[in-house]
Formats: structure tokens, sequence, C-alpha cells
């Protein structure tokens, strides 16, 4: 079971680990940055999807989005250059909708948040999701191949099987969630570009 | 391993369901002893008659822990399939990357092995029935040399002294990394092998593949000795989990490796079409145990401990000098193995009817001291090797188990 480490922050500045304590690890609430509010770290284990939850700290408001998201089953498909994608599934632990409006990685300067749909001729193209990923209270939302994910458009460096990507979800109250999410080599993923008009079909060939 | 439920459910046939409805009834009353026994009876049998076929034995969920101080797969009750894969690391693998393969694959045995889908598992129905399934990691020379230097390198690690049986090839031999993978169910094990091997696609490539099958699951009772496609009874003497001598003798107490074993994996050829000429006599005498109950040609069980002083009418041992019971025995209780070998077959060529054999897979904590000695006595004189042919070997050290969360090799990786 792999655990995954999530920081939750309500500004939008990520939170930065204080000491040598890994972060994958640690249960210590980390210090912002000055003038950030106080994150808490909470590990969430991809086998008890839904039983994560803040750790408790009076000067975070117990109501922002990031702090009632569960992600479990996070990765990241490899790729030598280009682009790539990131899955796993986002749950709602609160009894609110949340709403994933942007995701920010080092690991690619531009991210875009898509959706497969059939075009007018019933073939899958994926394109960006306007407004963003809801996740209804109590509910989740899978990212997967074939289906809705989150596009890295231009990788930094090629991102090798067995890394770790760290990913900035950013949800619509201005709350920040931070994971972390292992790369695996995949063979598929590879949906068309809506809009590309063949000049690259999507995510195929970046594979180490 | 503690996941395991032990079988220790009867034999699937009437008379023992019959057993088992009168054990469950007596259970169930608590004063059973207050009747009198033949009532008792008459009103089992009664409700017997009335009670359609027992429920269908379900194993596919059965689960073995994968996380713990040892490595799964070596003393766990051997599953009725196993899949031994011997990788060769690519020309480009440093430290790094075999720590980040080796957490991708721990993961991923982690997942399987527990029926859960592993990540990015693009079959993950067929995750679902675990059946018993262990994973166990498996280290070459090359791999601890890359990982931690020479000096990490147990004496052991690497290719046996040459034995004058050996017909060795290079298909069946040696490796990098060893990936063993059991399951009670051949497709379980499918699945989990194509699973590791997706993840070790761009660290590895494949060198060899070997199958081994045992009796189903729930032919005969968990912990019978496996008998070998001569027919015979192999493997009687043998170490006993949760013995001391598991603990002495098994698993290693040296630096990274402590909480880890030795390995060797031979595969060794069985000729069943010359065997086919050897009489029953003949047969019996070539091992030195009958072939009905393997019990020793001096007794009548099989675990009866052989007399090798007795001698027939004609003055001659009842237990051959070259017989293999008596070549492999020790005087020195410290040359001593834990086997967990498997059957092999494959298609035969030519005139054959036969390619088969034995996946003698055996963990041991010092491989020169314990395995080294019985497999020389052997070399020398062992009647079954008319009919036996060594013709691959390969040696790993199998490092100790890992945490959740952790990985296996971490060790020397991290």
């Amino acid at each position: 079971m792999r655990t995954i480490t999530i920081t939750t922050t309500t500004t939008t500045t990520p939170a930065a680990p204080t000491n040598g304590t890994p972060r994958r690890r640690s249960r210590t609430a980390l210090l912002a940055p000055a003038g950030a509010a106080v994150a808490a770290v909470l590990l969430l284990s991809s086998c008890s999807a839904g039983s994560g939850s803040p750790s408790a700290d009076p000067s975070t408001p117990s109501s922002s989005q990031a702090e009632a998201l569960d992600v479990s089953d996070a990765w990241v498909k490899s790729a030598e250059s280009g682009m790539s994608a990131a899955f796993g599934e986002l749950s709602n632990t609160g009894d609110t909708d949340i709403t994933l409006v942007s995701v920010t990685t080092p690991a690619s300067s531009d991210v875009e948040l898509h959706e497969t749909v059939a075009d007018e001729s019933g073939t899958m193209v994926m394109r960006e999701k306007d407004g963003g990923f809801t996740i209804p209270a109590g509910g989740s939302r899978v990212l997967e191949p074939g289906g809705d994910h989150i596009m890295l458009m231009d990788l930094a460096e090629p991102i090798l099987a067995g890394d770790e990507v760290s990913v900035e979800l950013s949800f619509s109250d201005g709350s920040v969630a931070d994971i972390t999410a292992p790369v695996k080599d995949y063979s598929g993923a590879n949906e068309n570009y809506d809009g590309s008009d063949g000049e690259h079909s999507g995510h195929d060939g970046h594979e180490g | 391993m503690t996941g395991a439920r032990d079988d220790t459910a009867p034999p699937a046939r009437v008379l023992s369901r019959r057993r088992l409805l009168l054990g469950g009834a007596a259970a169930g009353l608590g004063a059973a002893t207050a009747l009198g026994a033949e009532r008792a009876v008459a009103a089992i049998v009664d409700a017997g008659a009335t009670t359609g076929p027992a429920p269908e034995q379900l194993h596919g969920a059965e689960t073995i822990p994968f996380h713990g101080a040892h490595q799964a797969g070596v003393t766990t009750a051997p599953q009725a399939h196993a899949r031994f894969i011997a990788l060769t690391l690519r020309d480009d693998v440093d430290r790094s990357a075999l720590a980040r393969l080796m957490r991708l694959l721990s993961d991923d045995a982690s997942r399987l092995t527990a029926g859960t889908a592993a990540l990015a598992d693009s079959e993950p129905e067929l995750a679902a029935l675990p059946s018993r399934l262990t994973v166990t990691f498996g280290f070459g020379p090359r791999l601890v040399r890359i990982a931690a230097g020479e000096s990490a390198v147990p004496s052991w690690l690497g290719p046996l002294p040459a034995f004058g049986i050996d017909r060795l090839e290079e298909r069946w031999s040696d490796g990098d990394l060893l990936l063993q993978i059991g399951a009670d169910d051949g497709v379980t094990v499918s699945h989990a092998a194509r699973m590791l091997l997706k993840d070790a696609r761009s660290f590895a490539t494949v060198r060899w593949v070997q199958d081994g099958f045992r009796r189903s699951r729930g032919s005969e009772r968990s912990g019978t000795t496996m008998r070998n496609l001569f027919g015979q009874i192999d493997g009687t003497v043998n170490l006993r989990e949760g013995s001391a001598d598991v603990d002495r003798l098994v698993w290693s107490g040296e630096g990274w490796l402590a909480g880890g074993t030795g390995m060797v994996v031979r595969r060794i050829a069985m000729n069943l079409d010359t065997w086919d000429r050897l009489d029953r006599g003949g047969r019996e005498q070539s091992v030195g145990r009958t072939l009905d109950t393997g019990a020793p040609l001096t007794g009548t069980r099989e675990h009866d401990e052989p007399d090798f002083a007795a001698t027939s009418a004609a003055g001659f041992p009842v237990i051959p000098e070259f017989s293999h019971m008596r070549r492999a025995r020790s005087d020195d209780p410290d040359e001593r193995i834990l086997r967990r070998g498997y059957n092999y077959e494959q298609a035969p060529s030519g005139d054959e009817v036969s390619d088969a054999g034995l996946l003698f897979v055996s963990y041991q904590a010092d491989v020169s001291a314990q395995f080294v000695p019985i497999q020389r006595r052997l070399d020398e004189l062992d009647l079954l090797n008319e009919w036996t042919t060594p013709i691959g070997s390969a040696v790993f050290a199998v490092p100790p188990g890992c945490a959740e969360g952790g990985f296996v090799g971490e060790g020397i990786l991290s």
C-alpha cells in the first residue's frame, strides 16, 4: 500500500518542508513560509480511501476544499519529453461539492485538466475541461486513461518509471493540496488530442 | 505466514462430508456427550440425507501478507503454480534506478498479493483472486554489486562449483534479478507476472522463465510431500516452517541480508523415457524409498527413520549405498536446506514423449556450507543420476522483507 502525502494550505503558496523529516512519513504539521497559514500534512493510504482527514489545526478553516480531498492511487505516465498525464482517484470527504480548477507541477510548465469525449465522427478525443473537475460531496472522480485526466503539456525533463512527481492541486476556494505520485510506464493513454489536427497524436511515443 | 488459513478441511469425499457434519453438529450441541453416540449419528445421517451437496470450497480470496520481517514465498506452504523469472539488468541501470525499480515492483507485489489491482493495472479484474499469491525477489551478484559494491556480495552468491553431472545451459542459468511468483491459481500467476514485467521493462530484459506445478489446491491435504514426475514422494527430509532449525538454517543473520536467505534454482531434467525401462524394484532401490508411501526401504511410513545398517538375507544393505536418500543424507545437522521445488514439463521434441523434470528450489542461509556439500555427495555417487541431468543453475540472495511503505532491497538501495 502506497502512502501519498497531501499538504493542504489555505493560500496558494506551496508549503515547504521544514527539517529533514521525509514528507511521506511525516505526520507533523509543516510550517509554511512566512505569511502563509500553517499547513497540515496528512497521510493517506491508497487502500483506505476516505479515511484521511486533516490533522486538527484551529488556524486552518475546516471547510477548505483541499481538506475535503482524499487522493488515492495517483500515478503519472512516464515520458521522455513532450506530454504526459496524471491519474488517480479524487474523493470528496466533505458535505459540499469541491472543484479542482488548476494544477501545477515542476514536471511541466503547462498543465491542463482534460476530459475525453467523442467528437462528431465518434472518435474519442481529449480536450480541456471548462470549469475544472467537480467532485460531488461524498463522491469521487476517477482520473484514468481514456477518461478525465491531468495533462502535462510540456515536460521540463524526462520523467522516469519509479520517479515521484509532486503535483499541486488548486481548488475554486483558493485552497491547495500537494500530492506526490509515482511514475509508471504505461503503453495506453494515447487518446487523440482534440484540435491537434494530427500534428501530434496525443501522448503517444513518449514512454522510455 | 499468518494470513493463509490452514487447510484443515478434510478431503472432499462423501465419507468425509459425513465426518465433517458430525464434527460440526457435535460442536454445536455442546453437550453431545449426553446423547447416546448412536442416536447422535443417526440424527446427523438423517440431517445429511436432506441437505444438498456440501458447499463448494473456494480459495481464491485467500491472501498471504506481503509485508513482514521475511519475504513471503519461502516458508509459505507451496502454492500449486509457480513461475520463476530471471531478469538481466539493462546496461545503464545504476543504484538509483535499482531503487526505483524495486519500489515499483514492491508496490505491485503488495497490492496484487492483497487481491487489489496494481497501480496502472490494465486488467484490474484479473487481480481480484489472489489465491495465496506471493511474490519473492532474489538478487544476483551483479545487482548486489551495483547496489552496494563488491564487499556486499555474499561469498556464496554466484555460480555454484562445477559438478560432473551438470550439463548446464545458459538459457536456464544465472540472472541479475529473480521474480518468484506463486499462487494456487495459474491465471493469477500469469497476471502478476505480466504486471511485474511491465514495470521492469525499462530496467531489465527477461533472461529466462521457468514454470512449475504441483498438485492443485484441494486435491490433497496441504503439507503432503509432493510427488515428482517419476512418481516418487520427493522432499520428505525437509526443514519445517516454525521450527527453530528454520530460524538458524534458512534465515541469514549476516549484514544487509539478515532476515533474508540464499536461494538455489536448478533445472533438473528427468528422463522419463529411459526411466520407463526400469522396473518398480529398481526404481525403489535408486532412491532407497518405496514408491507407494515414500517410506525408507527399512520402514513402513514416510517419515520413519531409515536404518542404513539393515542388511538383506544375502548380506547387502537394504538401503543401497548408491541410493539417492543415502547419498543426500549428512551426518552434519547444519547441512540441511529448505526445499520448495516444482515439477516442470514442456513439449517433447524428436522421438521423445516427455520433456519434463524438477525445478529444484532450495533456501538456505549459506549456500556454500549447506547446499554444496549435499550436491557434492550426489555428484560423486547417486544412482538417480542415471536418469536425471541438471541443465540449469542459478543462485540468488533473497533480501529480508519490508514493512508497509517500504520496499524489498531498501537495506542496500536507500
